[in-house]
């Protein structure tokens, strides 16, 4: 990558498309067009990444000691806290949904844009607003509750906060329930002549159900927030004992969210893996309609499981018992994605360009994520790994090793259509390497601590505790780097990278059959569909299957 | 550390053993699972490596028994592993009879505790080996909750609750225990150790009583005189109130119709919330003592109600059905 390789000959980028269409601030800032909104979210849920990021780092580098090396208790219990509101609120959630989605879900389906376009910028502006309450938080004392805001330490004991906090939480989430509902919209009445549901690609199957947690779940959390808020300002008793409340019910609403928030995260995460499988495998997804189900499956079981976060509550055994059952239930049908997405492989004509990598390295650190959770759900093991690291090593191979992994590959996958450009192939590659190594290195050992029975939250520790602590210490350095390297290349690319022309892996999904970047209205003429997904046998317009035919793939020869 | 397995920690509980054998099913399973997945990876990765640049895959849609196989195969394995662990929890849930009661109080940030015969520590827990022990748990401000990894047990301490957990030491030894919920600043220095010894030596150490520490039966019996509580609930069931004796442990009808278990959470909740469930037979007049008593005392009056089992039961003891059955 020190030298610019001349560009691929027949592609250059379309002279007018979204990205240049129109100029300046203004034009960006009351933008209505879903890719431009697109871009927005990829800038703002990018800060809070590298925020959280910040946050993170720091954490790893206090626990080097028993001791604790860094910080004080006070402020190593905010450094946690506010990781976990950064990430979960306004990175993981927003991220797939607000950033992949928008750009991708009315070009998949061959609309002009987004149902509600208005709606959608508005959406924007209400996570900027609900982000920089809580900003506002961090930077005024900070916020030392626990992402899960557990009563009544957050809304009577908690001297920090609180309040700006949870408000930022509340308002942000009415751009979720707002995404969710366009989303919804826009999939039911927006698709082109042709594009069935059973022909739809199933990156919009699980945009689809994540969006009905969105509606369903998004509302109950807001309202917690809002009501453990109103205790700490007025003291109205609905969580405090000392006020006739009751701190589990607290629990009880928190989690009935924010379970399925689990699955806003990495549903749409499992949608990039079944994009990305079936296009660097040049073969139909195995088990489509399977797999579809499954994400729906997946949406509505989740909302039945909430209370396996409260086994050690004092809840009734027999509550106990039933809620282990269901998240057993919805166990399987993640077993069924990640088996449908191996037999993909079989038989398929397999490349292993940047994307590929991270859906494998998505299969392999989510089924370790997932297997986990089974010794979760477990009632006799609960009891002894609820609460330790065991499940802080789980939930992040879910939502790092997972989501993220997601994420990342799906940037990748899509980023000659959305820049018009390729980034350096060898330097992704060696990134999602060292992501993989370093995510196991980093977590692997916090499931041997929390076996031993390290608890989670803990500024010092007993020493015998230290080297898994150091392992995993040093495993994060390593992952920071694999976070840094893709921020740098692909914003190198933007301006250096290769043009990629309309459909460079090539891909079968509608939103390759237009320019890369798209023009503002996506298509030139409103495509219809007369093919089924991931088809690539009956498409001729590729080029691939004929080999006198040259191909469209300018880039990426494979090796 | 003498652990059997690398990795495990200590096993001093009758709860360590059956817990690290399920343990070690879940992660043969898994283990399984991720071996047969990373086999077909590596495998489909070499053997159907793209040959040439517009080669494509054969179109394979699916298959039906395939489907049909991953979904009945793990379902399987999913509810033995519900099976074995319910079977735990629910021993863990329910404490067998006659145990020795503990009464554990959690604050920001220690641990309150105090033995049976009244002695009491600060971060502290003797235990003898061999007796089936069971904790109290409350808790004075936020959720905490105790945790002892080498007898793989825990409990949350919930404000305006009481939890119970058991356990029975099977190794003499010290052992950490921990709050493993978190609750504040200082969230990670409220732990401390358990001390568990022979029976001799418990009773030796119990013996070593100092003269402050009240036998919380009597503390109880002195605060039930002290909060009037005796002028209503007479011993003969002739009061306003109904009898205590023999109330512990045993099931009382309510006014509404239906029955509850008299156990430490039920005592609690009618001494804070008086009128959340009557006695049938009987009017709501008692007042509630909510904000009125600390922790402590709640534990002293509930280990005096306790202790009041022993006695002769009262024949007119309206509500009162059965006689506890220890």
């Amino acid at each position: 990558m020190s030298t610019t390789p001349p560009k691929p000959p027949g592609y250059q980028l379309p002279k007018e498309h979204y990205l240049n269409a129109t100029y300046g601030l203004r034009s960006w800032l009351l933008t209505t067009d879903h890719k431009r909104i697109a871009l927005l979210y990829l800038a703002s849920v990018t800060f809070f990444f590298f925020l959280g990021g910040i946050f993170a780092t720091m954490i790893r580098i206090h626990l080097l000691t028993p001791a604790g090396y860094l910080v004080t208790p006070e402020t190593y219990n905010k450094l946690f806290t506010m990781h976990g509101v950064a990430m979960i609120f306004f990175f993981l959630i927003p991220s797939i949904p607000a950033v992949l989605g928008n750009f991708l879900i009315p070009l998949m389906i061959g609309a002009k844009d987004v149902a509600f376009p208005k709606l959608n910028l508005l959406s924007w502006y209400i996570y900027i607003t609900g982000g920089c309450f809580v900003l506002y938080s961090f930077a005024t004392g900070g916020l030392d509750t626990g992402w899960t805001f557990y009563t009544p330490l957050s809304s009577v004991y908690s001297n920090s906060a609180v309040t700006p906090a949870v408000l930022g939480i509340f308002i942000n989430g009415f751009s979720s329930i707002l995404t969710g509902l366009n989303f919804v919209v826009t999939i039911h009445t927006m698709r082109a002549p042709g594009m069935t549901w059973f022909r739809l690609p199933l990156f919009v199957w699980a945009q689809y159900s994540t969006s009905i947690i969105f509606i369903l779940g998004t509302p109950v959390i807001a309202i917690t927030l809002l009501l453990a808020g109103l205790e700490r300002m007025f003291h109205l008793g609905f969580f405090n004992p000392a006020l006739g409340g009751d701190p589990i019910l607290f629990q009880h609403l928190f989690w009935f969210y924010s379970h399925p928030a689990v699955y806003i995260m990495i549903l749409p995460a499992m949608g990039v893996i079944s994009e990305i499988i079936p296009t660097f495998a040049r073969k139909p997804i195995f088990g489509y309609t399977f797999i579809a189900a499954s994400s729906i499956a997946i949406a509505v079981i989740g909302f039945f499981v909430w209370a396996h976060h409260m086994f050690l509550t004092g809840e009734s055994t027999y509550a106990a018992l039933a809620f282990s059952l269901l998240s057993y239930l919805v166990a399987i049908p993640s077993a069924v994605k990640v088996f449908n997405w191996t037999s993909t492989l079989y038989k398929g004509s397999i490349s292993y360009d940047t994307p590929m990598l991270y859906a494998l390295g998505f299969i392999g650190l989510f089924l370790i994520g997932g297997l986990t959770g089974l010794f979760l759900a477990c009632l006799g093991l609960d009891i002894h790994i609820h609460d330790t690291y065991f499940v802080v090593a789980h939930f992040h191979y879910i939502m790092v090793g997972g989501a993220i992994m997601g994420y990342i590959g799906g940037l990748h996958f899509w980023w000659p259509k959305i820049t018009g450009k390729l980034y350096p192939e060898f330097l992704a590659r060696l990134a999602a390497v060292i992501l993989f190594v370093g995510f196991n290195l980093t977590f692997f050992p916090q499931f041997i601590l929390g076996y031993l029975g390290m608890p989670r939250r803990y500024h010092n520790y007993p020493p015998e505790f230290q080297v898994l602590n150091v392992m995993s210490t040093a495993g994060a350095s390593i992952l920071a780097l694999g976070y840094l390297l893709p921020m740098l290349y692909l914003t190198w690319s933007m301006r250096y990278g290769k043009v990629a022309g309309p459909n460079p892996w090539p891909a079968t999904g509608l939103e390759w059959t237009t320019a890369s970047p798209p023009p503002t209205e996506n298509f030139d003429v409103t495509p219809e569909v007369d093919w089924e997904p991931y088809d690539y046998k009956n498409r001729p317009d590729l080029g691939l299957g004929t080999p006198s035919v040259p191909s469209l793939s300018p880039a990426h020869g494979d090796d | 550390m003498q652990s059997q397995l690398p990795f495990y920690p200590d096993q001093a509980s009758n709860f360590a053993p059956s817990v690290d054998s399920l343990m070690t099913f879940l992660i043969l399973v898994s283990v399984g699972f991720s071996v047969i997945i990373t086999a077909a990876i590596v495998i489909f990765f070499f053997k159907f490596h793209r040959k040439s640049k517009n080669e494509i895959g054969v179109p394979i849609h699916g298959d039906m028994r395939l489907e049909v196989m991953w979904i009945v195969i793990p379902a399987i394995l999913a509810l033995a592993m519900f099976g074995w662990g319910a079977v735990i929890y629910v021993d863990y849930r329910h404490a067998p009879q006659d145990t020795l009661d503990i009464y554990v109080i959690g604050k920001q940030w220690m641990w309150k505790i105090q033995q049976p015969n009244g002695r009491r520590e600060i971060n502290e827990l003797h235990v003898p080996v061999g007796r089936d022990v069971k904790l109290v748990l409350a808790s004075e401000d936020v959720i905490h909750d105790f945790f002892v990894p080498a007898f793989r047990v825990k409990m949350d301490a919930v404000p305006g609750h009481y939890n119970t957990m058991w356990f029975r030491p099977t190794k003499a030894g010290r052992y950490h225990f921990f709050c493993s919920q978190y609750c504040g600043t200082s969230h990670a220095v409220m732990g401390g150790w358990v001390t568990v010894l022979e029976p001799a030596d418990y009773a030796a150490w119990l013996s070593g009583t100092t003269g402050e520490d009240v036998n919380p039966v009597v503390a109880g019996e002195k605060l039930f005189a002290e909060k009037a509580c005796s002028t209503c609930h007479l011993s003969n069931g002739t009061g306003r109130a109904p009898s205590l004796n023999g109330v512990y442990g045993g099931t009382v009808r309510l006014a509404d119709g239906s029955t509850v278990t008299a156990d430490e959470a039920y005592i609690r909740e009618s001494i804070l919330y008086s009128n959340a469930k009557i006695v049938a037979g009987y009017q709501p007049l008692m007042p509630s003592f909510q904000g009125q008593l600390t922790e402590e005392q709640i534990l002293s009056l509930t280990a005096y109600i306790k202790s009041l089992q022993s006695q002769p039961v009262p024949a007119t003891g309206a509500g009162v059905i059965a006689p506890g059955k220890k």
